[in-house]
């Protein structure tokens, strides 16, 4: 079945097929990462350029990791070096940046919808590496594969996703991924971060963090910004703690062979207990390695894949 | 100087519908007279045959941005009054948010010259509530009136401190001037790019929520009543605004209330695919809240249709959504869409034009019609004309239309100011 998509915008646009595919080139992308010598030339020649206008570690080095391991030319350019700080538009950095015939710009924007924009005006790929609160597929799909590979399935799970939804493109993206692949997604958290039309998403909204855990297969728990305290979304951490944040005792609440799982980077003690985090349910650190296996399939599919690699 | 429009169809709400002549002297109506029965005598006479359009009078827009001064890039009082003219408006209001404010007589008697150079036109400057719109000192009312100020807004920024919002209407009434009020509650409405629901959720962009509007539009509809002064809610796009302002009007405060044509058009499913030109504020709702605006313009709740024309270069709407100037051009598409209205059946011809000439005359306190003695400002409509909406053809300085693309039918073809005519159609 050929991939034919430009871009990786986010999930939506995103078939079950398309999905499955870039789920088992990651699949076979992992293996690359186990070995001694970890590089094939499959993307030798072509450029990636790593835009991120936001910080991120993570999500940056993982990119740049993958196309490496792929043999491709990767340059990264950050928010603090970029145009951005001297005041040129985006439109302008893309024209910019499509006059040095790149291959595959990935992007990290603050404002949802940037990737669109750029996708719109470039005729190399984009792969939106996060977008404000909009959309982070390339996290979705490392998720997809990090739970497929532990349950086998992705089909009749139940996904507890807690925390501040409304700020996170992960909690957006994930939950329109999982329940795509025929998974039941169930929200929760406090409900001044909890967005208005969610369910509109495929996610059902529980009453309380409780509900969303028990009988749960997987536990995604999101990161706790300290800004919302002054955005009125939460009172303190103690309390967020205490409330909304997963220990022993709530995980005993799901599945015996729950996993669970955090897109990072945690902040301990506050949404999620320094034992959870590193205990026995915990997939944390698979999903960082997913990561770099997924991007490298990305990266590969939205270059052809070796089939069409000479067209565009 | 004598035009003789023959054989029109006269629409003149309250008065008489039917064809007739209407002559025009020396910038005033001269005579109103049964069709065919005003004859064109005389070389210096110039005659429109009217058959088969509708002649109503002027139609007047309560609020516009000509952004002059400060901002010509964007538009100029003369491209502008262009853009007016060929919309079919004989006079506009123009908001105070220039660079400088409008807060100070110097500001209104620089828009009223270069209005007269325009000469297509009338304007009637707006102008501040607080000096800057910083909500912090009240303007000179009396000097901004005695300079041709006709109201004073804030619009742009809302007025946050309710004291103020007291104190102005009370001082306003002093110098019969009209208050209009931008109705946003800025802590609500937080650093929102839409409106909040579904759509925004989806589209991770950060909603604004209809109470943003609404708890303002209650506020001085309050403050209206305490005051015995009446107010004017400017861009109402919320049912919940429109069913306050049903209630306050029901319970005699004096409150009157406009609304925006892209509020009865479109939704917030217009911002799919990020496009910018369906940002505005207040934002594009939901498709409840655009029913309860065509049901708060037919029932007269909502007394007059205004543009909110807010031209921006291209380069200020050709970046990220939420960087993204708010605000759309309107003057040139107001009245085919306010004629959708009517072939739809939400309103008459006549509810029309009341709405976009009349009303908007009494709020200002002036009379619009199409009888002897009044001012010569009538537009000429025709109602069958079909034509494609060509952002890049308009008259209006900027491009900054949702509306590019679309075929709507009806339109004005040709504008008559103190009685010289200041627009012909050329298609």
């Amino acid at each position: 079945m050929p991939f034919d998509k430009k871009d990786i915008l986010d999930i939506a646009s995103l078939s079950v097929e398309d999905i499955q595919l870039i789920l088992d080139t990651a699949e076979s992308m992992r293996e690359i990462s186990e070995r001694p010598i970890k590089k094939v030339p499959a993307l030798r020649g072509k450029t990636v350029v790593l835009f991120f206008y936001e910080p991120s570690t993570r999500t940056r080095l993982s990119f740049d990791l993958a196309a490496k391991r792929l043999s491709a030319d990767s340059v990264a350019i950050s928010a603090d070096m970029s145009s951005l700080v001297k005041g040129e538009t985006l439109l302008d950095t893309a024209r910019n940046i499509e006059a040095m015939r790149p291959d595959v710009v990935v992007l990290r924007h603050a404002y949802s919808g940037a990737p669109q924009f750029l996708a719109g005006r470039l005729k190399a790929s984009v792969i939106n590496a996060g977008d404000g609160t909009h959309a982070h597929p390339s996290q979705a799909l490392l998720d997809m594969l990090t739970v497929r590979r532990k349950k086998g399935t992705l089909q009749g799970l139940k996904i507890a996703i807690v925390g501040d939804i409304a700020h996170s493109r992960v909690a957006r993206s994930n939950c329109v991924g999982f329940t795509k692949m025929g998974a039941q997604v169930v929200m929760a958290g406090p409900p001044t971060m909890i967005p208005k039309g969610i369910e509109t998403l495929g996610a059902t909204v529980a009453p309380s963090i409780e509900d969303a855990m028990s009988d749960a297969d997987v536990i995604m728990m999101l990161r706790i910004q300290k800004e919302r305290l002054k955005k009125f979304s939460m009172s303190t951490e103690r309390e967020y703690a205490r409330h909304f944040g997963l220990n022993r005792q709530r995980v005993a609440l799901a599945r015996q062979d729950v996993v669970i799982m955090h897109p990072g980077p945690i902040n301990r003690g506050v949404e999620i207990a320094p034992d959870v985090a590193d205990g026995p349910h915990s997939i944390i650190l698979d999903q960082v390695t997913n990561g770099v296996a997924v991007r490298m399939a990305l990266l590969y599919l939205v270059l052809g894949g070796g089939r069409h690699a000479d067209t565009d | 100087m004598q035009i003789l429009i023959r054989n029109a169809r006269i629409i003149d709400p309250g008065h008489p519908d039917g064809p007739g002549d209407v002559l025009i002297v020396d910038g005033r109506i001269a005579a109103v007279e049964a069709a065919g029965t005003l004859a064109a005598d005389g070389a210096e006479r110039q005659v429109v045959e009217a058959q088969g359009l509708w002649l109503t009078p002027g139609l007047i827009d309560l609020h516009v941005h000509f952004r002059e001064p400060g901002q010509e890039y964007k538009e100029t009082i003369l491209t502008g009054s262009q853009a007016a003219a060929a919309g079919g408006f004989t006079a506009v209001c123009t908001m105070p948010n220039t660079d400088p404010v409008n807060d100070d007589p110097a500001i209104t008697a620089l828009i009223l010259r270069q209005a007269a150079a325009a000469g297509l036109v009338r304007v009637y400057p707006v102008a501040a509530i607080s000096k800057g719109l910083k909500g912090e000192q009240l303007c000179e009312f009396g000097e901004l009136k005695a300079a041709g100020a006709v109201a004073v807004s804030d619009d742009g920024r809302p007025v946050m401190n309710g004291q103020l919002m007291r104190r102005a209407l009370e001082y306003a009434s002093g110098f019969a001037l009209r208050v209009i009020s931008h109705c946003e509650d800025l802590h609500l409405a937080e650093s929102g790019a839409m409106n909040e629901g579904a759509v925004a959720t989806r589209m991770g962009l950060s909603g604004i929520p209809n109470a943003a509007e609404s708890v303002m539009v209650m506020r001085d509809i309050a403050l209206a009543a305490l005051t015995g002064v009446s107010v004017h809610i400017a861009h109402v796009s919320a049912a919940e605004s429109v069913a306050a302002i049903r209630r306050a009007k029901a319970d005699g405060i004096n409150v009157t209330a406009e609304t925006a044509p892209h509020y009865f058009t479109l939704t917030e499913a217009a911002v799919e695919g990020y496009d910018t030109h369906a940002k505005m504020n207040p934002p594009l709702r939901s498709e409840a809240d655009r029913q309860a605006i065509r049901q708060g313009l037919a029932d007269g709740t909502l007394d007059a249709i205004a543009t909110d024309h807010a031209p921006h270069a291209v380069s200020e709407k050709e970046v990220e959504f939420d960087r993204a100037a708010n605000g759309i051009i309107g003057l040139e598409t107001s009245l085919p869409l306010g004629l959708k209205l009517v072939a739809e059946g939400v309103l008459t011809i006549e509810t029309l034009i009341e709405r976009m000439a009349i009303a908007p005359a009494r709020i200002l306190g002036l009379e619009a019609g199409v009888r002897v003695g009044l001012p010569a400002d009538v537009t000429l409509i025709d109602p069958n004309k079909e034509f494609t909406v060509r952002a890049a053809a308009m008259q209006s300085k900027s491009r900054n239309t949702p509306f590019d693309g679309w075929t709507l039918k009806g339109k004005a073809v040709m504008t008559i100011m103190d009685g010289r005519i200041v627009y012909r159609d050329q298609g």
